[in-house]
């Protein structure tokens, strides 16, 4: 959503284009955005949902040489690498989109409850969530994080990489022409220090992921956890031991975590009689 | 005698026996507090019951450090079997001494002596037994690991619970932690210590390991100390929504974890073609049921605008019934307010209703001279925009409002920052699954209202807190490996 | 009045539906659930006395046996008449009820007591007969000195749906009750809850035939299980307390059949207070239908008379 123009040359430091700097007022807004995106999100059935990621992996399939040499640049990767790169996000979004439809029937449950009750516990999504991107893992990072936060029906906000916005700016095109509904994802290239207060402490925020707290300059994640909590948000912590945070190892299996982080079990009750 | 006047029925309090002074269960003794006592009294007669003693910070460091030592040593070595074992027996002891039990929490509680008989202490002991056949399924639970190599613990778990169903909640919080290879301390509210304190004998009935489970009484500062201490894992806390608050920040930027079960304002629901005469038992089950202390209680009835005077008039029908008065009368349906600080906050919220301009009402009932209590109470006329349709009140007091379609029931119901309940009453089966969708709240009990089971996951969107307590999914905050629920 | 209530010139079946069908349903967890929880009330010493008598003084007395004769029906009166022979103070209960062929044996061993005489009709239990053969069977129960009269409905024309057949019936019967001299045998109208299944079928029964102008409903012939059970009896309280509500008219209600001990009569009582209300805590306006419970009853009367467990030696059969 925000648009970029860049120059070429490669190189750890090296200057590749001029981003947007978004601001408190852009996270405002894309707050609204997300969340006037929700219902229609969380209502649309999973099938259709999983449709949409998969259209994502598909878009961005076609632009995978673009992608690549934007990961190379961004990330100082050799081609080689930033194509297996680019194929582990498409991967992932595919990935994903495979869950949407299986994700209740994973951690649902009917429950034998003693007595003439039916019970069935089911997840529904959080709601609007805050993500701050990794800071390494420009585009395959990006993924992992924005996929499990939206195939469950959540909406969301994301800060992209500070240093290595320019994927995320693709990606955003990427969205923008494939068949996600607007709002569902509001990505934002900017000073992650100075927009993740902003999201943290806002109470029309119901999530937050603070992966990409690791490596982000000036950002303190028990800080923004502890804005969190005013209005008890969700809270994904960054991966490491005590307040050190750490980019996790995106090529591993992801697993289910980053999904349930942002699922609220819903149980209902009813009478079983004549 | 020329009317059906039910004569007192009172159960016997003989049954049990309470020590002038308690002190704390640490390491599987029970140990003096350093800290000065305070009573604990009988809400229905202002009675002082016992001297309970004060955890201090150095009490509750203790506490922890045989709360590690018996992790690390003993329990979290056990295997599931073993484990579930010493919980198959608790839960046949708290059985054995049911009765025991149920007077002690009425007693210390103010709740009627039918509901901690046939509620709290049957519930409590279905909790354990649910759990202890966990314990060594917990790799087939779908929460990572495998049954080869199940899941592992987190550690040292603080808990702290509140007083309105104190064994209950104490059930909640200790059975699951422990089938999962979890050590505790466990504080108790402060006004309600005495069952937790008689679980801390069962636990010594039970053989189990000392240090598994530890019992810390006090009150705020005792509490903060547990939550702050680095040396727990992991805290569950059930309680106010404020205090749910102070937890989430003091564990901000730590690799403490926290589940939290907090306030609520539920919406009850009633359509115009619901099953009137079950609504209004729904409605009077859902606000007073133990006096309204109940963080999910039904405490906003959305009633739809065609059937408000008459659901109204058969609710007040209905309250005429309620027997309000002594809760150890097994006749009793209403108990004492557990405390006069809880009164004071019912009657402050009360007369914020009237001065608001909401209808007050309540039945004819006489209230005993001594104790703390409060008349069933409902108000009519309510809008969002007064503070008791949007404060949790916590006590026996009903806000009605009304609503004209089932969209707008929905955006009344969610209109709050909890999302702990809410409740729906229809008889057309579509429309309750649609509700069910659109409803912001853990728990949605269609047609039925305050229903537990130890299968069944609570817990709250929102403000109400996070995490689940019950079920398959209340296991995972007690487990690392892999996904969190 | 019918016709009045329900806002149309001609009752047919499709408005008797319209009607009972825009009842309130009834949800059959929570109904039982609300029994459940009356159940837990504990009635101890004086309000077991009161309610012990007041029991006795609702019980219909009741043979209704292929073998009945004159002789077992003059033994059941005399039970009647002196409940407990070794406590003159023992209340009696409110009618012996019995075959219509015996109504007038009846009529003549209770003599000038007060007790009244109710006698089945309308081809009891089943009702399977033809309408002039209901009638007859009703007008010669009356005739032979029956004060109340025991109908049953057509079970079969309530399920398929004919509610103006059993309307229609019930007013027919109403008016073979009439004596000549102007007065009328009370009507109560048997539901049979164990054929109709549901509570919501009790509900709309119950509704029809107070609609058709039953004095009681009654929920069972004693012939078919379950007889009587407290949640049916719960329905039918509700009814007859929202009837009132709605017409100022106040029907009674009889659970019959399978009520046979103390503490079975002390919950259906604990419904009556706190459902119907206290209005209904009289034999003009709640009944037992039993046999076998006035000596359980006259058990524990004596129990709280004398202190000890009395045995079934100290109690008189019949």
């Amino acid at each position: 959503m925000h648009a970029a123009s860049r120059r070429g040359s490669a190189g750890p430091g090296a200057f590749l284009g001029n981003v947007a700097q978004g601001s408190r007022k852009d996270a405002r807004d894309a707050v609204v955005a997300a969340r006037a995106a929700g219902s229609g999100w969380a209502g649309a059935t999973a099938y259709n949902r999983g449709q949409v990621l998969y259209r994502v992996a598909e878009v961005m399939q076609g632009r995978a040489a673009q992608l690549a040499a934007e990961v190379a640049e961004a990330e100082g990767l050799s081609a080689a690498r930033a194509a297996t790169t680019v194929a582990a996000a498409i991967d992932r979004w595919v990935w994903y989109a495979g869950w949407s439809d299986k994700l209740a029937q994973v951690v649902g449950n009917l429950n034998p409850v003693a007595g003439p009750y039916f019970n069935i516990s089911a997840p529904s999504p959080t709601g609007v969530v805050a993500v701050l991107a990794p800071q390494g893992s420009s585009l395959l990072g990006l993924t992992s994080v924005i996929a499990p936060v939206i195939v469950s029906g959540n909406t969301c906000v994301v800060i992209a990489s500070q240093d290595r916005p320019i994927p995320a700016v693709t990606l955003a095109e990427i969205f923008a022409t494939s068949d996600l509904p607007g709002g569902v994802v509001n990505l934002i290239t900017g000073r992650t220090a100075e927009i993740a207060p902003w999201l943290a402490s806002h109470r029309d925020v119901n999530a937050i992921d603070l992966t990409g707290a690791a490596d982000a300059t000036g950002v303190d994640w028990g800080a923004l956890e502890a804005a969190a909590a005013d209005n008890l948000k969700r809270v994904l912590r960054p991966e490491g031991d005590g307040p050190a945070a750490r980019e996790p190892d995106w090529t591993a299996p992801p697993g289910l975590h980053r999904m349930t982080a942002f699922l609220e079990i819903k149980t209902v009750w009813h009478p079983k009689g004549r | 005698m020329t009317r059906f006047d039910y004569a007192p029925a009172p159960e016997s309090r003989a049954v049990v026996t309470i020590a002038d002074s308690y002190g704390l269960f640490v390491g599987g003794d029970f140990v003096p507090a350093s800290g000065p006592s305070f009573p604990t009294v009988n809400p229905a007669t202002e009675e002082v019951l016992a001297e309970i003693g004060q955890a201090s910070a150095a009490d509750v460091d203790r506490a922890v450090a045989a709360a590690r030592t018996a992790y690390e040593g003993v329990w979290g070595r056990l295997s599931g079997a073993e484990r579930g074992k010493y919980l198959f027996r608790i839960a046949r002891i708290l059985q054995e001494r049911a009765r025991e039990f149920a007077v002690l929490e009425t007693l210390d509680n103010g709740k009627p002596i039918t509901e901690s008989r046939d509620v709290d202490v049957p519930l409590a002991a279905a909790h354990f037994f649910y759990h202890a056949g966990w314990a060594d399924k917990l790799g087939y639970a779908g929460l990572g690991g495998s049954p080869a190599e199940p899941p592992r613990p987190v550690g040292v778990v603080g808990q702290v619970i509140p007083w309105n169903f104190p064994l209950l909640m104490l059930a909640w919080k200790i059975a699951p932690a422990l089938a999962c290879g979890n050590t505790v301390v466990l504080k108790p509210a402060e006004t309600t210590p005495l069952t937790a304190l008689l679980f801390a004998q069962v636990c010594q009935e039970a053989d189990l390991p000392p240090g598994v489970v530890n019992i810390v009484t006090g009150a705020g500062p005792t509490g903060q100390a547990l939550v702050e201490h680095p040396g727990v894992d992991k805290l569950a806390f059930t309680g106010s929504t404020e205090v749910g608050k102070l937890i989430a920040r003091s564990v901000a930027g730590t690799r403490k974890r926290a589940t939290l079960e907090l306030g609520g304002k539920a919406a009850n629901i009633v359509f115009e073609d619901a099953a009137i005469d079950q609504a209004v038992e729904g409605i009077v089950r859902g606000i007073f049921f133990n006096q309204g202390h109940v963080c999910c209680a039904g405490s906003r009835l959305l009633v739809q605008e065609s059937i408000h005077d008459e659901v109204v008039h058969r609710l007040k029908r209905r309250l005429a019934t309620i027997r309000v008065g002594d809760p150890m009368d097994k006749n009793t349906d209403l108990g004492a307010i557990n405390s006069a600080t809880q009164l004071a906050r019912v009657r402050e919220m009360t007369a914020v209703g009237q001065a608001e301009g909401a209808e007050r009402w309540s039945p004819a009932c006489t209230l005993p001279d001594r104790g703390f209590w409060f008349a069933p109470t409902v108000f009519t006329g309510v809008s969002q925009a007064h503070r008791i349709a949007q404060e949790e009140i916590f006590g026996p007091v009903l806000s009605v409002l009304t609503f004209r379609t089932p969209a707008e029931a929905v955006a009344k119901a969610n209109n709050t920052p909890y999302g702990l309940s809410a409740g729906v009453w229809t008889e057309k089966g579509s429309r309750i699954l649609w509700m069910a969708d659109q409803l912001r709240a853990g728990v949605v009990w269609a047609n039925t209202f305050n229903q537990f089971d130890p299968t069944s996951p609570f817990g709250g969107l929102k403000e109400s807190g996070y995490g689940r307590e019950g079920g398959r999914h209340g296991l995972g905050p007690y487990l690392t490996t892999g996904a969190t629920r | 009045m019918a016709r009045d209530l329900l806002g149309v010139s001609r009752l047919s079946d499709p408005v008797l539906r319209r009607w009972l069908h825009g009842l309130p349903g009834v949800d059959q967890v929570g109904a039982e659930a609300r029994v459940a929880g009356l159940g837990t009330r504990s009635i101890k010493t004086t309000a077991k006395a009161f309610a012990i008598d007041l029991a006795i003084s609702m019980i219909d007395l009741t043979t209704l046996e292929g073998a009945d004769t004159p002789g077992k029906v003059r033994s059941l009166c005399a039970k009647a008449l002196v409940p407990d022979p070794t406590d003159p103070t023992t209340p009696r209960p409110a009618a012996v009820c019995v075959y219509g062929d015996l109504a007038a044996t009846a009529r003549k061993a209770l003599g000038d007591s007060l007790i009244h005489v109710a006698a089945v009709a309308t081809a009891f239990p089943s009702g399977r007969a033809s309408m002039p053969v209901k009638l007859a069977d009703t007008r010669d129960a009356v005739e032979g000195g029956a004060d109340e009269i025991d109908m049953v409905i057509d079970r079969g024309a309530f399920l398929a749906g004919r509610y103006l057949q059993v309307f229609d019936e019930i007013v027919a019967v109403k008016a073979a009750c009439a004596r000549p001299d102007g007065t009328a045998a009370h009507l109560k109208v048997i539901l049979e809850t164990g054929e109709l299944a549901t509570y919501d079928a009790v509900r709309r029964a119950s509704y029809l035939a107070m609609l058709a102008g039953a004095d009681f409903i009654k929920t069972s012939t004693g012939k078919i299980a379950p007889a009587a059970t407290l949640p049916v009896t719960l329905v039918m309280l509700e009814a007859v307390r929202d009837w009132r509500e709605l017409t100022g008219t106040q029907i009674g209600v009889k659970p019959a059949g399978g009520i046979r001990t103390t503490k079975d009569a002390m919950k259906y009582l604990v419904m009556v207070n706190e459902i119907a209300g206290p209005d209904w805590l009289t034999p003009d306006w709640f009944r037992f239908g039993a046999s076998g419970l006035l000596g359980d009853l006259l058990l524990q009367r004596q129990k709280l008379a004398t202190g000890a467990y009395s045995g079934p030696d100290y109690v008189t059969i019949d």
